[in-house]
């Protein structure tokens, strides 16, 4: 009943498609300067019956329906209420329900919320998004049906894998995809805005918003898989440069790049091609992304169920897209005269840029570079953060002092009156440097550079708070995510060189001493939960110089459905460091496996990211208010 | 004679080609440092020359009956079905290391018998096969 019900609501999408394309199209032809009210109605109720079809799919998971083949593979009637719900869009199938329900409602609120902008530009971009809608309606519909049909009816669901049980990992894909789907409507606004000429400043402002949701929203999901692998994954890492991990990062880099070149887009009418680029660019690698990964041409440690036939979907259709804004782009290009002056916020505004891309192609280099060896010689290669490391520290280093310098220069011809404050600061941020060093340990020579640099950017972010106070035009989102990203750093720093590990093979009842702790495995015990079993071990750990006694107690889980053995990390948070103990066991052995790992500064690292998002959501409100 | 503005144009234009020469090349190179070559018990022992400091995967299946463990170190066999190498490791064991399953080891021959593990992957998954495990295993099935 809930099949047939989604696949109407499926087929009568796509037929709204066709017609608001139509119904744009007439629109075009006539001499109205308004957009006519049928278009509206059209794209209001796309919106709506797109927001019913995925409540249909979510209702089918709560009611374990497993007549269809989406529920069956993916859930199981004992599982919690919360996953239930979650597992909708943790599979293929729903996930790519929820990609279109983003760029549909994108649409209407694009539609809607630029009213003052000239018709022909709004109408193009609706076209040009429901193009993308429809092929992604298409895709859905004859290849990633969520509402196929098993038959006969299986009496029990499959269930969703263990790791995806996890609250971080639930919300994780609606908020990357807030980011990364939202992108596609200033890919739609990019062609319309270059069939059109609508360019410069008003063109600027009529997506800036759009840019700035997507990007926010983009980091915290960044954020959120970050969260995730730290949690359930058990290495006690944050960032394995693992594809998927790449795949998002991406995108994020071209982000950042817009976010900075619409400012000079928008006061200084420069940059407008290399703004259509990357509006073009987010988007293309959203999709590459997305390719990457679910065609299963990219080996990684997340798992969603590979099919080819999917890859060549999104290949092609991939493709199509590359081909024609290229085409279109090279029709319109003009070259433009524009009289930079090397010392200036422009120039800053392009070296933010020329970064941005230094790190989106060293990615999608290390990302890529294996299909092409496997292919070109036959040599299997893996490409992994010894890379990443060696090329990106270095380059974050200047990229800190810029971004410190940049935001406080003045448009078309800048002085730099305050050299002497700058030296100032450079000297605090040293000092402050060694005094780290002397109160702790030592650290290489590279990492001096990274806390310094980052200290740099944090002391004159606040510097700048403080000046912008006193004359009383605050810029609050700008260094709020400034210093947010020093802070990141800053902290990343800290935690890597400040980190402690330790691997032991354990018995019940044995301890053992290293530094200055000591390990001490006191018990095992078996308990029964809801949906899974588990082994308890309960571990003290005392610290001998500080007074610190505490009792963690990992877990392996034992799930029944689908069958798989987990490994539950006991992680203690602090405000200062995290501890964190993983147990596994081994084959026909007493011996348990045990990581015992302390992460200094884990917190701070999280809230540093949200700082940055929050930035971007600040800059949202100020420019709502400014309308 | 050229302009100011053309004499700007080209120091900014070649000042822009030296940095994105220099950044590539960078890149490129430590790619060519970094990247981990993956490798079966049988390409091991058929190279002419093993590398030894370098980093590498070696892929196959855990040998039954071959993991030992004590307070120190784990070791185990991981077998292609045509030859063997010892790994010895240190450090946590992902959920799926079990005999009879497929592994990949990452870290240094120390000759073309023993290997010196410091990471052991596995996916999450419980019908994960390494991906580049699959061409080992197809060609085995012939």
């Amino acid at each position: 009943m809930l099949s047939n019900i989604g696949n109407a609501l499926l087929f009568s999408n796509i037929l709204l498609g066709i017609s608001i394309i139509y119904f744009s199209f007439e629109n075009l032809r006539n001499k109205e300067q308004r957009v006519s009210k049928k278009i509206y109605r059209l794209s209001l109720l796309q919106s709506t019956l797109i927001i019913i079809c995925f409540f249909n799919l979510i209702a089918a998971f709560i009611t374990s329906d497993f007549s269809i083949i989406s529920v069956y593979q993916n859930s199981h009637s004992l599982k919690p209420f919360f996953y239930k719900v979650s597992g909708t869009w943790g599979n293929h199938e729903g996930s790519l329900l929820l990609w279109v329900i983003i760029l549909t409602i994108f649409s209407f609120l694009f539609l809607i919320y630029n009213k003052s902008h000239p018709k022909n530009y709004r109408v193009y971009t609706l076209i040009v998004q429901n193009i993308l809608i429809l092929g992604f309606l298409f895709f859905i519909l004859f290849n990633s049906n969520p509402f196929g049909v098993i038959l006969p009816t299986p009496s029990e669901g499959l269930g969703l894998n263990p790791i995806l049980q996890d609250p971080a990992l639930a919300i994780h894909p609606p908020l990357l995809y807030v980011g990364f789907v939202g992108s596609s409507i200033y890919f739609s606004a990019a062609i319309a805005s270059l069939i059109t000429d609508y360019s410069d400043k008003l063109f600027a402002q009529s997506i800036k918003n759009w840019v700035l949701i997507s990007w926010s929203f983009q980091t915290l999901g960044i954020l959120t898989g970050s969260i995730w692998a730290y949690y359930e994954l058990g290495w006690g890492g944050f960032w394995f440069w693992d594809p998927v991990e790449n795949a998002s990062l991406l995108p994020w880099f071209a982000m950042t790049a817009l976010v900075h070149s619409l400012i000079a887009l928008e006061k200084r009418k420069f940059l407008y091609f290399w703004v259509i680029i990357l509006c073009l660019l987010t988007f293309i690698l959203s999709v590459t992304g997305t390719f990457l990964v679910r065609s299963g041409i990219l080996n990684s440690v997340h798992t969603f169920a590979n099919d080819p036939s999917r890859g060549a979907y999104i290949l092609i259709f991939l493709s199509l897209m590359i081909f024609a804004s290229v085409l279109l782009f090279f029709k319109k290009f003009k070259t433009s005269n524009y009289n930079l002056n090397a010392n200036s916020k422009e120039t800053f505004i392009l070296i933010n840029n020329w970064f941005m891309i230094f790190y989106l192609i060293t990615v999608l280099l290390g990302t890529i570079y294996p299909i092409f060896t496997e292919v070109l010689t036959d040599n299997k290669v893996s490409v992994g953060p010894p890379y990443y490391n060696t090329v990106i520290i270095p380059v974050v280093i200047f990229f800190l002092f810029f971004m410190a310098v940049g935001p406080q220069t003045k448009w078309i011809k800048n002085k730099f009156s305050n050299l002497n404050l700058l030296i100032k600061i450079l000297f605090g941020a040293i000092l402050i440097n060694f005094v780290i060093i002397y109160l702790s340990k030592s650290y290489s020579l590279i990492s001096n550079f990274i806390i310094i640099s980052s200290i740099f950017l944090i002391l004159s972010s606040l510097n700048d708070l403080y000046k912008t106070i006193k004359q009383r035009k605050i810029d609050l989102s700008r260094i709020i995510s400034h210093s947010g990203f020093g802070f990141l750093i800053l902290f990343i720093g800290l935690n890597y060189n400040f980190s402690l590990e330790k691997d032991l093979n354990l018995k019940v009842g044995e301890a053992r001493k290293f530094e200055n702790y000591l390990l001490e495995f006191k018990n095992l015990q078996l308990k029964d939960f809801k949906n899974y079993k588990a082994v308890v071990g309960e571990f003290k750990i005392k610290n001998l110089k500080e007074n610190l006694e505490l009792t963690l107690n990992p877990e392996i889980r034992i799930y029944e459905s689908p069958n798989t053995i987990t490994y539950e990390a006991s992680i203690r948070t602090g405000i200062l460091k995290d501890y964190y103990l993983t147990m596994s066991n081994i084959d026909r052995s007493e011996y348990y496996n045990i990581k015992f790992q302390k992460k200094p500064f884990m917190l701070w690292i999280w809230i540093s990211v949200i700082f940055i998002s929050l930035g971007g959501f600040l800059r949202l409100f100020k420019n709502e208010k400014n309308y | 004679m050229l302009t100011k503005k053309v004499k700007k144009r080209i120091s900014f234009l070649s000042l822009l080609l030296i940095f994105t020469v220099l950044a590539v090349f960078f890149i490129l190179k430590s790619l060519n440092n970094n990247i981990l070559y993956f490798k079966s018990p049988t390409d091991i022992k058929s190279e002419q020359d093993t590398i030894i400091n370098k980093k590498i995967r070696v892929g196959g299946m855990v040998k039954k009956n071959s993991i030992k463990i004590d307070n120190e170190e784990i070791k185990f066999i991981i077998t292609d079905f045509k030859n063997e190498l010892l790994v010895s490791y240190t450090g946590t064991v992902p959920n799926l290391f079990i005999e009879g399953k497929g592994v990949v080891a990452e870290g240094n021959l120390k000759d073309k018998k023993f290997f010196i593990a410091d990471r052991i992957l596995a996916k999450h998954d419980e019908n994960y096969m390494p991906l580049e495990l699959r061409g080992i295993i197809k060609k085995d099935a012939k």
